[in-house]
């Protein structure tokens, strides 16, 4: 991943909170086309700030962050829209509509790329519909398509929440600690999906994580955060076992193994 | 050690609820004297409601057949005016929503709008809707959905700033425009509490709506009035078992499909 075509940057980026709290404290983070990182740091370190930063589900205070080199601090209406398309979310706790059936979870990833009044009578299109269940398949849920999300177990409503995400048909993938109330089977098919998609469609990944040794298993880079700040930013080969040390300050390693 | 905690001296000898109760007593003496309300003409008043019962236990069967149309009509107008009343509080209700609209100008507006709308008296509503679109159902109507708006508007987004804000950030970050937003992931949430809300406004609605017709808003209630003007009492009982009736099935049928909706 060495060749290096940045698809997100963060430039001197600086977020405070209204009740004063420093979520990022002057960030500055090239993350490339088709990588794996991985974002460690101990609870309340910033890693979902600098995640909700990414995509603007919030504001930050001053500084720039680009996607593939546009900005999304200064986009507006539908400019933002479009932005936010290419990147998708998911999120510790699924964020399915529970009451939905999972087909129409996974179409609501696509409806960015219709105007508003075609989604509200439903009209999206036979090969998005077709999309919809490929997805589903493609995260081994192909026979739940019509079930109702809160019939499904935490893991597959993840596999589901992913398949939602693939209909942005994105370029970049943030996920906030995904598999953070995942037992350890269902922590590895998540994973392993978010891998398969980093390497079969080139998408790049960004993932906050509590766990080291998951870490190390599938990043490519991993960035550390303390406190706000960068701390720690290495490729997969240059991670030494003792870093961690670093960026959890001397505490224990695995802070909460998931 | 558990210590409990010491009840303060207003805690221990129950303050609040001894000051209350003077209050209310005090009120209640001397609305009474201030209105002129006589407790002896209740007295007096209840021979004559006797006698009204007791015509009443001849009921006149023949006149069934004239109370069906009407009755008819009572639950129309019920359900029409429940209907549009609760589709346009639906965009008023997400507006007024705490979790959706962040803007508090625009929040603020609505509610206000909102909270003016659900002091009108429905009866009132209904004596200004007669004399504006004249005697008749139409009036009937036109009172029941502003009344049905302001109530369901309020219930409903209260439901809403309830809801899981989860998927709407999933949309949101999908790129999904705030219509799309509402459509998507706060509808489905709270549609199960519309429907909820609809069918008891409506079984509200149903009682309501007889008493209106008294006013010349059509329905049952002209009935009412009009056995009750010619002192009719045996018809009068026909009118009454007949709204008697309604009023039970309504809620029952509404009150089973509510509890299903749990
Ligand atoms: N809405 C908010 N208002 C005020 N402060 C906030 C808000 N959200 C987060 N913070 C604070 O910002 C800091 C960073 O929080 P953040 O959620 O980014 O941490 P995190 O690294 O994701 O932690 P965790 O591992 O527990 O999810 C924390 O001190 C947190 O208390
Ligand atoms: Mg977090």
């Amino acid at each position: 991943m060495q060749e290096g075509t940045p698809i997100i940057e963060f430039k001197n980026v600086n977020k405070v909170y209204p009740n004063g709290t420093v979520g990022l404290d002057n960030i500055n983070l090239t993350i490339n086309k088709g990588e794996f990182v991985v974002i460690v740091g101990l609870s309340g370190a910033g890693k979902s700030t600098l995640l909700r930063a990414a995509n603007r589900l919030h504001d930050v205070s001053d500084g720039e962050i680009l996607i593939d080199g546009q900005s999304i601090v200064s986009a507006k209406g539908k400019q933002l829209r479009e932005v936010r398309r290419n990147i998708a979310m998911i999120f510790q706790n699924f964020n399915l509509v529970k009451r939905s059936t999972v087909e129409k979870n996974i179409l609501n990833g696509r409806v960015g790329y219709y105007p508003t009044w075609k989604t509200i009578f439903g009209l999206f299109s036979a090969a998005d519909k077709q999309q919809a269940a490929a997805n589903l398949q493609r995260v081994n849920l192909g026979e739940k398509l019509y079930s109702r999300a809160d019939e499904l177990s935490g893991g597959q409503q993840q596999r589901v929440a992913i398949a939602r995400a693939l209909m942005q048909e994105p370029k970049i993938m943030l996920a906030d600690e995904p598999i953070a109330s995942l037992d350890p089977r269902t922590t590895m098919m998540v994973m392993d999906d978010l891998k398969k998609l980093n390497e079969e469609l080139g998408i790049t990944v960004v993932v906050n994580l509590h766990s080291v040794s998951l870490a190390k298993q599938y990043a490519s880079r991993v960035v550390g955060l303390r406190a706000g700040k960068l701390v720690y930013d290495k490729q997969i080969g240059d991670v030494q076992d003792g870093d961690f040390d670093e960026i959890y300050d001397g505490k224990n390693q695995e802070v909460k193994e998931a | 050690m558990n210590t409990i905690p010491k009840k303060s001296f207003a805690q221990k000898w129950h303050v609040k609820a001894i000051v209350w109760t003077v209050i209310v007593l005090a009120l209640f003496i001397a609305s009474c004297s201030v209105t002129g309300v006589d407790v002896g003409v209740f007295l007096t008043g209840f021979n004559q409601f006797m006698q009204i019962f007791y015509e009443m236990l001849k009921p006149d069967w023949s006149y069934v057949p004239f109370t069906v149309q009407p009755i008819i009509q009572t639950i129309q107008m019920a359900l029409i005016g429940t209907l549009i009343g609760s589709i346009v509080a639906v965009p008023f209700s997400v507006l007024a929503a705490r979790n959706i609209v962040t803007n508090p100008a625009i929040r603020g507006i609505i509610r206000f709008i909102l909270n003016l709308v659900r002091t009108l008296p429905d009866l009132m509503l209904a004596a200004i809707f007669v004399a504006v679109v004249g005697i008749g159902p139409m009036a009937g109507v036109l009172t029941l959905a502003i009344f049905s708006f302001g109530m369901i508007s309020k219930l409903f987004y209260e439901a809403i700033e309830t809801i899981d804000m989860g998927p709407i950030e999933a949309l949101t970050a999908a790129g999904a425009t705030k219509t799309q937003v509402v459509w998507f992931a706060v509808l489905p949430q709270v549609y199960n509490h519309f429907l909820s809300y609809f069918l008891y406004t409506f079984e509200i609605n149903v009682r309501a709506s007889t008493i209106l017709g008294y006013l010349g808003a059509g329905g049952i209630g002209e009935l009412l009035q009009r056995s009750l003007g010619q002192f009719r009492y045996d018809r009068t009982a026909i009118v009454v078992i007949g709204t008697f009736i309604v009023v039970v099935v309504v809620d029952t049928l509404s009150n089973q499909l509510r509890e299903r909706l749990q």
